[in-house]
């Protein structure tokens, strides 16, 4: 018993240091900028840098309207598939799954070949088009996983019934959408937002191929020029990325209506 | 015309007609139950009424304008879930609401009827609470209250007591009772459950394999059964295997056992047919209202409580009767012959 515990411990530990050997020396690089000690002069320097928070205030805006786009496209679309077209879902999942198993790089040159100036839609020409591009294809990218928690969230609850009962009061199909399903599965929503935040902040292969300034190319950008600062950057990342995790932890938990406490 | 006319409704999944030819007027502030085992077409049928399926084919109209065509959001219908369908992320009052803020009914307005309806379901200090903190029959009083807040046309249960404990059920029924009585409003009520059906209504359709085979009063239904599944279905019954010896003159012969019912009998002499009866009309020995008398032996004695079941073997097959339990007379023991007695009105011929 004693050594099957052991065992156990042993890979907690093994995994750990696998895991975090690499961003606990990550992590101790950033701070050595300065010679005989550790300071954050190289977070100072990066959080400084007008460029980051140009490109990082840049991204935000792109994460934000990705997850606008994302849940009108996705809820609206799992709730009929749920409700009406059951037989449809394994054909709907194996969509949403596509861009993990089609590189970003594939589709962003599609996008340029179809979308190009000497096309009949030139949205790569200007300022506007290359944006809604981007957020087009940022939507796609965050797919698998928007569709994957929204359809959890909307398998917690019976849709059926509520969509019933809301018709027989009077409801329409956007009210229903709008302050039946989506309220209940919000924290699903919540989950696929968070997700697609984490993903849009740190996405470099449209952005680059698209030529905007966002945040990852300055990331890479920072990467071959500096020494201390990309590190810190990384760790900045990352930071962004967990609290995203908390966050989803954080709303699912303490939830007023959450399926936790039901 | 009757305030609800389903007229000619049909339904098919594919090649399956779930309901056929079905025909029913309720008048207003009738309680109608639809009565059957699953798969019989009651649900279809309400579901039909309630705009949530389309029919093949037939009309529904209430108060005398056609709703087939219309959607179910637009039909003023209320209805009761079986699984409460209350809004998770609502509370109790803006449950109760929902339906007038989609009307467009004023904040004033709203908050007076949502108090009303409160009233009325008994949970007046429960308006802030959400549904996952409520009980079973707490959930379905306040889907209730939500199904009537809108004022309703007509007011559609289904199977709204399945889901509750025994005890809960008899009171909820005799509440919604209650309120549907007060508040006058024309009722569907769907269930599987003879007891509900028979207590509840003022009438009660028994359906089967997509048919209304009867529809009557609950007196109607139980003592007078118009089909062999009716008779079956609702209640206890002994079911004898006989034939009819003279139609005319009302003669069947139980076995070698002739019975004389003394009424004209549909069908022709010779033909095989069930002898239906009750066992609450089947006494022990010979009384003097009823007329027939058949001669057999105790094959089974079964001790309830209160109620002793004795199953008699009568010309080679059983029949039950009920007696109550009288602690100086205790149950006769098998093997002993007996004689048991019933009025030949409570003789019910069914086609075999």
């Amino acid at each position: 018993m004693m050594g099957k515990r052991l065992w156990s411990w042993l890979a907690v530990v093994l995994g750990g240091i696998y895991f975090l050997l690499p961003l606990v020396g990550m992590f101790d690089f950033s701070l050595r900028m300065q010679r005989g000690g550790y300071s954050f002069e190289a977070y100072r320097i990066v959080l400084a840098d007008t460029q980051f928070q140009q490109t990082f205030g840049y991204s935000v805006m792109l994460a934000l309207l990705t997850i606008v786009l994302g849940i009108l496209i996705v809820v609206p679309t799992a709730y009929f598939v749920r409700l009406r077209f059951p037989g449809l879902r394994p054909i709907v999942e194996f969509i949403t799954l596509l861009p993990l198993v089609i590189p970003p790089i594939v589709i962003v040159f599609g996008y340029i070949r179809i979308y190009n100036t000497s096309s009949i839609l030139p949205l790569t020409g200007s300022w506007w088009g290359t944006n809604i591009l981007l957020v087009f294809g940022y939507a796609t990218l965050s797919l698998p996983y928007m569709y994957r928690s929204v359809d959890t969230g909307l398998r917690t609850i019976d849709i059926a019934s509520l969509t019933e009962a809301a018709q027989s009061l009077g409801s329409g199909w956007a009210r229903i959408l709008a302050v039946v399903i989506l309220p209940n599965v919000f924290v699903s929503v919540l989950s696929g937002a968070f997700l697609t935040f984490a993903i849009v902040i740190g996405e470099y292969v449209f952005a680059a191929l698209l030529n905007v300034n966002s945040f990852g190319p300055y990331m890479v950008w920072m990467g071959g020029n500096r020494a201390y600062e990309p590190s810190a950057l990384a760790v900045v990342a990352f930071a962004i990325t967990w609290v995203c995790m908390g966050l989803i932890q954080l709303f699912t938990r303490f939830s007023k209506f959450s399926t936790v406490r039901r | 015309m009757a305030f609800l006319d389903i007229h000619h409704l049909e339904k098919s999944f594919g090649a399956q007609r779930v309901v056929k030819d079905f025909n029913l007027g309720i008048e207003k502030g009738e309680f109608v139950s639809f009565l059957g085992p699953s798969g019989c077409g009651k649900t279809t049928v309400l579901r039909m009424v309630a705009g949530f399926e389309m029919p093949t084919s037939g009309a529904i109209r209430i108060d005398g304008r056609d709703v087939t065509g219309q959607p179910a959001n637009r039909r003023k219908i209320g209805m009761v879930f079986q699984a409460y369908a209350l809004f998770p992320n609502l509370t109790v009052e803006q449950n109760i609401g929902f339906g007038l803020r989609v009307a467009g009914e004023g904040k004033a307005e709203t908050r007076v009827r949502v108090a009303e309806m409160l009233e009325l379901i008994g949970l007046p200090q429960l308006g802030n609470r959400y549904p996952f903190q409520l009980s079973g029959g707490q959930q379905q009083r306040v889907a209730l209250a939500r199904a009537l807040a809108v004022r309703p046309q007509v007011l559609l249960l289904d199977e709204p007591l399945s889901a509750l404990d025994a005890k809960i059920r008899v009171s909820l029924r005799e509440e919604i009772r209650r309120i549907q009585r007060e508040l006058g409003i024309t009722t569907i009520f769907v269930t599987h459950d003879q007891e509900e059906a028979l207590s509840m209504s003022d009438r009660v359709v028994v359906m089967h394999q997509g048919v209304a085979d009867q529809v009557g009063t609950p007196f109607e239904i139980y003592n007078r059964p118009a089909t062999r599944f009716v008779a079956q279905f609702v209640g206890t019954l002994n079911l004898l295997d006989a034939n009819l010896l003279d139609a005319a003159a009302g003669r069947i012969g139980l076995g070698d056992v002739p019975v004389a019912l003394n009424r004209t009998l549909p069908g022709r002499t010779g033909d095989r047919v069930s002898l239906a009866l009750r066992p609450e009309t089947v006494a022990l020995g010979r009384k003097e209202e009823r007329n027939v008398v058949l001669s057999g032996h105790i094959a089974e004695v079964h001790f309830l409580g209160s109620v002793i079941r004795i199953r008699v073997a009568v010309a080679g097959q059983l029949v039950s009767l009920d007696t109550f339990n009288q602690p100086d007379r205790p149950p006769p023991s098998v093997g002993t012959p007996v004689e048991v007695s019933v009025s030949d009105r409570d003789l019910l011929v069914l086609a075999a």
